[in-house]
């Protein structure tokens, strides 16, 4: 049979990135194919290609058997290809059918393309299980469903092919199944779908075929039920990596951070954070598991000293310092945060690495006397935390925004490990970062456990909650659902992430 | 995976902007010849005005000093993210600090009354643009919006104090009596002290105070924490939040010190220049610190090279409304606006093109 997709010796440069080098692949009729890859290793490019945001370099497309040209996104939609970005490309205001037939409105008239598009829309949310009331307001549904309306999109404008670009990172355990579920019939109804992803059990559970991308090329294509994760994880980072974090068991010591009935509300009145307490004590790594947007964020920003909270308190060391909202004062006093979104706030991309290494702590003394700035002990500091967390290219001088997450992320650790806190607050600490990375992250953090320091983490890879966590939170709408050991299974947890819980029953 | 890569430092900061200004000169030059004047003899005219003697250097280093202040003070409010389009009132409104203090303090003796008088300027200046910066920080008005109205309620009030308030009883031109104790001599005067002719113009020692002020910009932007903080808070101000920098705070100090360097300004014109307070003595050099800005890539030494082109063109342009009286001097204004134009709004006209040519000679 012709497959559905053939790409023959794509190559694409940025500048001197060599994003894609030579990649020849082909994608079978009526399959799931994988492409799996760390970050920057040309997913995303060889993709954006196939849909016409990028020209290649060189190379050949063909669609089921077809020479072709793929110009612009209308192009590869006329072709049949459809993409689901990682970011929704939704506009929140329309209702789902309004959303749906944006784009092929068909006339001036817009009444008789929607009349058209529900009855199209009815028959495909019977045919794939996509139920969405068509006539709900896009901004209004849970991100999941917003996933759906996305699919039923593409679908819509007849795509017989379906790219998803990392589509499982904003759902939870349960909202990823039913993804998979529809994924697996679109299948067996002969469409072909192509699932881009960084993370190896996703593949394993839907894919049929895997492609491994490393630095711009294809280093293999694998029949998924004749690999394993280990061999994935190998190609992908080009030596062994060790998946599993060692560590032993925790000593957990005396309370260092006490959150006390805290509760923070938006500008419009909502509760992010509903009446939220708990405690992290020396020598033990506590986990808050959630999807993103429970408000986790939110809760981080408070106890960071960054917002205010509506009520309650949090106590560092004995101290109430909710109230105070003062971040330099708590990073005085021992508090140490690696943000959530390291683009935006961890460090300032147009800074060369060095000034980004001193971001929140550029008020010591050891950095200048008085007010001044010392440019020489600044690139002293950015030069040591580079060799105490390797990060590469160790060059102080480079602007931040040219390293890669992973280096970025390794420098923002350095500066606020390297601070000595007694309490180390640490939000998403791998995410958009490669595995080799994620190893030596979650290695540091045990370190900094078992040196009796108190960690919070939030992160929304539940994997990287139970792996590291001594202690288990689930945050849904706000509040804490629940505790659990870091042994908890995943069902159960996914089942608090979901806001079900038997401790309220 | 952004597809746009950088420039080397030497294009970003050389080629562009001097490529902009030739195409601004060119647009300028077709403007001449729709006139009906030939625009390279006006060209040349205008070279020659400006550089062909001492008297023109002078004069167009006297120019400098203010496009300097103006200059510095866009930068420092651009490197908080802050545009103050309000140098022009805050000059004007410096004025008033000058004059008070060069008229009011005269029973004192000059070595106290001229830094009294600049001191003046500056904090007269910079209270004018630190209400803006209040009113972003605490209320939300965008500076954008303010500053510019700022300038006209400086006009208004300022013409009336200079009209009913200093304009000497049965005077007819609308300025202030002479300031004597606080008068700042021009170069030829203080020649002439020590037997040295320099050429009759108005440039005076603020030159070295404008300098002094581009150093002490440097200094505080790249060598100090408050600089650190500003420029944290133009470039990102979530991560300025999370650094525990209050944004609100740094947006009304960098105003004053913005207002600050507008309002040094008035040393020049209004304690030595015209040893008056004159009314609408800025005549737009606010306006065109703007583009000396824009030009000189918001930093202190790129101001001063800047500064000193634009001294040129008001220099030259002036010679050429004498020898061309078809050209007026608003030819100046048309090629600073085209300036703006291209350095400004269409900054990123040559980028794309610069960049395919580097990243094809990178291969």
């Amino acid at each position: 049979m012709t497959p559905a997709i053939e790409l023959i010796g794509i190559d694409k440069r940025f500048g001197e990135v060599h994003a894609n080098n030579n990649v020849t692949l082909s994608i079978a009729q009526g399959s799931i194919h994988g492409i799996i890859g760390e970050n920057g290793a040309g997913k995303s490019t060889l993709m954006s290609i196939l849909f016409g945001f990028y020209a290649a370099d060189k190379g050949e497309i063909k669609v089921r058997g077809e020479p072709v040209k793929i110009r612009s996104s209308s192009d590869a939609i006329a072709l049949g290809i459809g993409m689901v970005h990682q970011h929704f490309m939704l506009v929140d205001p329309f209702t789902v059918l309004e959303n749906v037939v944006l784009g092929a409105e068909g006339g001036a008239l817009i009444g008789p393309a929607l009349d058209k598009a529900r009855a199209e829309l009815n028959r495909l949310s019977h045919e794939y299980e996509l139920d969405v009331d068509p006539d709900a307001i896009v901004g209004e549904l849970p991100v999941g469903l917003q996933q759906r309306v996305e699919i039923l999109k593409a679908l819509f404008k007849g795509a017989e092919v379906l790219i998803l670009d990392e589509p499982t990172g904003v759902l939870t355990p349960d909202e990823a199944d039913h993804l998979f579920r529809i994924l697996a019939t679109l299948r067996d109804q002969g469409k072909t779908v192509i699932f881009i992803t960084h993370k190896l059990r996703e593949i394993m559970a839907i894919t049929d075929h895997v492609a491994v991308m490393r630095r711009g090329e294809l280093v293999a294509d694998f029949e998924t039920a004749k690999t394993n994760v280990e061999d994935l994880a190998e190609a992908m980072v080009g030596r062994r990596v060790l998946l599993r974090v060692e560590k032993g068991p925790s000593q957990p010591g005396e309370v260092v951070l006490e959150v006390k009935n805290v509760s923070w509300a938006d500008r419009i009145g909502v509760a992010r954070v509903d009446n939220v307490s708990f405690n992290v004590r020396k020598g033990e790594i506590v986990g808050i598991a959630g999807v993103s947007g429970n408000g986790q964020s939110e809760l981080l920003d408070v106890i960071a000293g960054i917002t205010r909270p509506k009520s309650g308190d949090v106590i560092f060391e004995g101290k109430g310092v909710g109230q105070l909202a003062d971040p330099q004062y708590l990073r005085r006093e021992g508090l140490a945060h690696v943000p959530e979104d390291r683009q935006h706030r961890g460090l300032i991309t147009s800074f060369d690495a060095s000034e980004s290494g001193i971001l929140g702590w550029h008020f010591e003394e050891s950095l200048g006397r008085g007010f001044k700035l010392d440019r020489a002990k600044v690139i002293a500091r950015g030069a040591e935390e580079m060799a105490q967390f390797d990060v590469r290219p160790a060059n102080p001088l480079l602007k931040s925004a040219k390293f890669s997450g992973g280096n970025q992320q390794k420098l923002i650790l350095a500066r606020e490990i390297g601070s000595n806190p007694d309490l180390l607050i640490v939000g998403q600490p791998t995410r958009g970062v490669d595995i080799g990375a994620i190893e030596f992250i979650h290695r540091r953090l045990i370190e900094l456990r078992d040196q009796g320091k108190a960690i919070l983490l939030v992160s929304v890879e539940l994997d990287e909650i139970r792996s590291l966590s001594d202690r288990i939170l689930v945050m849904f709408a706000g509040r804490v659902m629940g505790e659990r050991p870091g042994t908890a299974d995943e069902r159960e947890l996914g089942l608090l992430m979901a806001g079900v819980s038997k401790d309220a029953a | 995976m952004a597809a746009r890569g950088d420039l080397p430092a030497w294009v970003d900061i050389g080629v562009i902007p001097l490529l902009n200004l030739t195409i601004a000169l060119v647009v300028a030059g077709l403007v001449v010849v729709i006139i009906g004047e030939n625009p390279f003899q006006a060209l040349s005219i205008m070279l020659n005005g400006a550089l062909g003697s001492l008297k023109g250097w002078s004069y167009m280093t006297y120019y400098a000093t203010n496009f300097i202040f103006t200059g510095l003070a866009v930068a420092v409010a651009f490197h908080a993210g802050l545009f103050n389009i309000g140098g022009e009132g805050q000059a004007y409104v410096a004025g008033l600090g000058a004059a008070m203090a060069g008229l009011g303090l005269e029973f004192l003796p000059w070595w106290l009354v001229i830094p009294s008088a600049i001191i003046a300027s500056a904090a007269f200046g910079a209270f004018w643009a630190w209400v803006p910066g209040y009113l972003q920080a605490k209320r939300g008005s965008h500076i954008v919006i303010t500053t510019i109205m700022f300038n006209f309620i400086a006009l208004s009030l300022m013409s009336y104090l200079i009209n009913h308030v200093f304009r000497p009883l049965g005077k007819m031109s609308v300025e202030s009596r002479a300031i004597d104790a606080g008068y700042i001599p021009s170069f030829r005067e203080l020649g002439r002290m020590i037997g040295i002719t320099a050429p009759n113009t108005p440039l005076n020692p603020v030159i070295f105070l404008a300098l002094m002020s581009a150093f002490g910009v440097w200094y505080l932007l790249w060598r100090t924490k408050l600089g650190y903080e500003i420029r944290t808070v133009g470039a990102n101000m979530d991560a300025a939040v999370y650094a525990g920098i209050r944004p609100q705070r740094i947006i009304m100090i960098t105003m004053a010190i913005s207002g600050g360097l507008a309002g040094l300004l008035a040393a020049n014109e209004v304690l030595s220049a015209q040893h008056r307070l004159v009314l609408e003595y800025v005549q737009g050099a606010g306006f065109v610190g703007i583009a000396v800005a824009l030009m000189g890539r918001n930093h202190p030494f790129g101001i001063i090279l800047a500064a000193m082109l634009f001294g040129m063109l008001y220099q030259g342009g002036t010679e050429l409304s004498f020898e061309r009286p078809l050209i007026s001097r608003d030819m100046i204004v048309v090629i600073q606006g085209l300036v703006i134009l291209f350095m400004g709004a269409l900054e990123q006209a040559f980028r794309p093109a610069l960049l395919r040519y580097f990243a094809r000679a990178g291969d």
